[in-house]
């Protein structure tokens, strides 16, 4: 077997630092999420990345793996004790970089009756900024929100926007670049 | 009482065997003396966790009824580690399983792990001590249980 990259170093305080730090992300759009932990990071993943598959995901959750993420699946399976989806459907959570991004409706969007159930999709991209191009509307932000997010593929807020029509279903997608993430949960409307 | 699952990929490989003939006995030892196998090598070389020394439960199965079915019938508490030998980026990896919620003894376990791993004679040469004395604890036990043995041959149906 490989050597493999540490973990958190205090599992229990770092998990839940991670945890605060994402769901404080998800309960205000357009702030950036700073993660400090793991020290070393696997191949394949970046920081914000790896701690949020070590803080949410389990033995109980489904991951895809986007390909250039793939190198990270035995990390993944020594330290999360996570089973490996074979489809993007049949994922809980899903990795993947901006630029291989599956086709959004792919994912699975959970149902009327258990929404919740959705994948929730963390897109490692270039650059994550605030002040940039993009308006961001909805819970969480009390007037508006300006960020910038680099590097995503054409057509890709056109087939987000095609998901809105079908709230309660829905992604929400974390996008992360290197130790920074940004959630963008179902409910929150991006113009530009 | 262990039931252990024979993985068909490695079954019968000579390394492997050796591998689990040692993971035995490092799961076996008794606390002290892992710390003094550990004492006996001297300098360890450095290493860094992959997983820090943490406590957790095991589910216990054995064939206990008459019947001979699977049954789970407890639990215990085993801590666990992982440690990686700095030096080299492709370093062993050491494991370390044992009973009980000694950090200590599960960090020394790993670390012998992956110093056997790396084909180390001293810590070769403690496994064999350490089975050696274990040999000596079953068998000083069974002679104990000896003298309080009853034979029923008398009691021979007519």
């Amino acid at each position: 077997m490989r050597a493999m990259e540490a973990g958190f170093a205090d599992p229990v305080s770092d998990a839940q630092a991670a945890f605060r730090a994402v769901l404080d992300a998800m309960a205000r759009p357009g702030r950036l999420a700073h993660f400090a932990a793991p020290a070393e990071v696997p191949p394949g993943l970046g920081r914000a990345a790896a701690a949020l598959a070590l803080t949410l995901v389990d033995m109980d959750t489904a991951v895809w793996l986007g390909p250039a993420c793939a190198p990270a699946a035995d990390w993944l399976r020594f330290h999360c004790s996570a089973r490996l989806a074979a489809s993007p459907a049949a994922a809980r959570f899903a990795f993947a970089t901006a630029g291989e991004c599956p086709p959004l409706a792919q994912f699975d969007l959970g149902t009327n009756e258990y929404p919740d159930q959705s994948t929730t999709l963390v897109l490692e991209v270039p650059g994550l900024a605030r002040g940039g191009a993009l308006t961001l509307r909805g819970p969480g932000i009390e007037t508006v929100e300006h960020v910038g997010i680099a590097g995503l593929p054409s057509g890709f807020w056109g087939q987000r926007d095609m998901l809105h029509e079908l709230f309660p279903r829905g992604l929400d997608i974390v996008f992360v670049a290197g130790n920074t993430a940004l959630a963008l949960p179902r409910t929150t409307r991006v113009e530009g | 009482m262990t039931v252990s699952v024979p993985d068909p990929a490695t079954a019968g490989d000579p390394a492997t065997a050796a591998r689990q003939r040692w993971m035995r006995v490092l799961a076996k030892a008794m606390p002290g003396e892992l710390a003094a196998a550990c004492a006996a090598l001297g300098q360890m070389p450095r290493a860094a966790f992959v997983r820090p020394p943490e406590t957790g439960l095991a589910l216990l199965r054995g064939r206990i009824g008459g019947r001979g079915a699977p049954f789970n019938f407890g639990e215990a508490t085993v801590t666990r580690c992982v440690v990686r030998l700095e030096g080299d980026a492709a370093g062993p990896m050491g494991f370390g399983y044992v009973m009980g919620r000694d950090k200590n003894r599960a960090e020394q376990a790993a670390m012998l792990d992956a110093l056997l791993q790396r084909g180390n004679e001293g810590a070769a040469r403690q496994i064999d001590k350490l089975e050696a004395a274990q040999a000596a604890r079953i068998a000083a036990q069974a002679a104990r249980a000896a003298t309080s043995k009853v034979d029923f041959f008398t009691l021979v149906r007519e």
